[in-house]
């Protein structure tokens, strides 16, 4: 069954009703709040060949035991539960970084058992800074690095889609975290060159690529060099984590989505005297940790970006 | 399970730091120090700051950086001279300060945080 963009939008009116808003800009259909699951569901059972599912689960911290969730093993076991609960199999699992929290010995055994038991095509990840603090990212090289170059980014492609890991953690030590660096820039530079402006582009990263508040560390400093030769796109999605919430910004085809954790929400932008674990009401916990479905209609073009608490 | 094992091993690791005869004699002498009235500077990390952010100490004196956050912090040298670990939540870690000059510092995981120490 092949799905205009306005039976996308009828579903999308459904989200609504869930607590969904929706934009479409340079159309690119997407969400700017949280959805339960049953839209994405809606969705996902309107598929046709040559749509592209894939899930994006991010922060999971394993190794954090603090007020704000003592379990972040318990948390992201249950976010794969949702995934391993969805009616189709995602193509793949992206994980948008700090697998572990400061990379707290076991830590990478435990986060590497949970990434097994989802049920996914494949898994794809980058780090977070939590991942290289103490080895400069040694270890997470060696369990995830392989078919990734430099300090772990890579680009394949998907149904049609481009997708490009980028890494914006690695040179902490020279206080550069948040900043891709030359070589890399340079790299994508090479990757891009030669593409089909109407490629579609999804962008993976831990750190957000765009200001969100500097003044916390939440970008990236090198960021406006690497969207520059992604602007000539026609449709450029950029999934980070890090910030461990929910925002959106669109600037003409690019589209900015950061996502929710698995193990602990973050105060939203200077609302607190800083960053770090907000520990809320335990019964509330799951209603600030979830994860993200990403649909892509290769026949229509369109994009749904869903992001579903964990309760 | 996974789950048990790192945190049987992050226990395991406690442990042993706060069974080590090092670290507690670290903590004697910043109490004796203080005290005394001698010297021992501490430096808090709070909601992401260094409080206080600029510190003037004496050649020879060592300063004690506490972790009051629930997130990890460390201590990054500008000039590379001093790492700490990771500090978790009410960790601590000292460096004693042999020569004048002044000494930038920062978080390596949230290079935003900066402080200063003024050795005289």
């Amino acid at each position: 069954m092949q799905t205009t963009r306005r039976e996308l939008l009828t579903c999308a009116a459904a989200w609504a009703g869930a607590g969904v808003v929706w934009t479409v800009s340079s159309g690119i259909l997407s969400s700017r709040a949280l959805a339960s699951s049953a839209g994405a569901a809606k969705i996902r059972r309107a598929s046709s060949p040559g749509d592209l599912h894939f899930v994006q689960i991010s922060d999971t911290h394993i190794g954090f035991d603090k007020e704000a969730n003592p379990d972040p093993v318990a948390t992201a076991r249950e976010a794969v539960a949702k995934i391993n609960a969805l009616d189709v199999e995602p193509a793949f699992l992206l994980h948008t970084g700090d697998l572990t929290h400061a990379q707290k010995p076991g830590a990478f055994d435990v986060v590497s058992g949970l990434l097994q038991e989802a049920r996914a095509g494949a898994v794809f990840t980058v780090p977070g800074e939590h991942d290289v603090f103490v080895d400069g990212g040694k270890e997470y090289l060696a369990r995830f690095g392989t078919g990734t170059l430099g300090s772990g980014w890579r680009s394949f492609d998907h149904s049609g889609v481009h997708f490009i890991g980028l890494v914006n953690v690695v040179d902490f030590k020279s206080a550069k975290v948040g900043a891709l660096g030359d070589e890399q820039l340079a790299w994508l530079q090479r990757d891009l060159a030669g593409r089909s402006a109407s490629t579609p582009i999804v962008v993976f990263v831990h750190i957000p690529l765009w200001a969100v508040y500097p003044e916390w560390g939440w970008a990236t400093t090198d960021g406006e060099q690497a969207l520059g030769p992604l602007r000539r796109f026609g449709s450029v999605t950029v999934l980070n984590g890090h910030i461990h919430q929910v925002l959106q910004k669109v600037e003409g085809s690019v589209t900015f989505h950061t996502a929710m954790s698995t193990a602990y929400p973050q105060p939203a932008p200077g609302t607190a005297t800083g960053p770090g674990p907000l520990a809320v009401p335990a019964e509330h916990l799951r209603s600030y940790l979830g994860l993200r479905e990403v649909i892509w209609r290769g026949t229509s073009g369109a994009l749904a970006v869903v992001d579903s608490r964990l309760a | 399970m996974g789950h048990g094992r790192w945190q049987d091993e992050v226990g395991r690791q406690r442990r042993r730091r706060w069974g080590s005869g090092a670290l507690w004699g670290l903590l004697v002498l910043a109490v004796r120090a203080s005290a005394a009235g001698e010297t021992g500077a501490q430096i808090e990390i709070r909601n992401f700051q260094f409080v206080p952010a600029t510190v003037e100490v004496r050649a020879g004196e060592t300063i004690t950086w506490v972790n009051d956050d629930e997130e990890i912090h460390s201590i990054l040298s500008g000039e590379g001279l001093f790492t700490s670990p990771g500090l978790d939540g009410e960790q601590r870690f000292s460096y004693r300060f042999e020569k004048p000059g002044t000494y930038e510092y920062r978080c390596a995981l949230h290079p935003q945080m900066k402080g200063v120490v003024v050795v005289r």
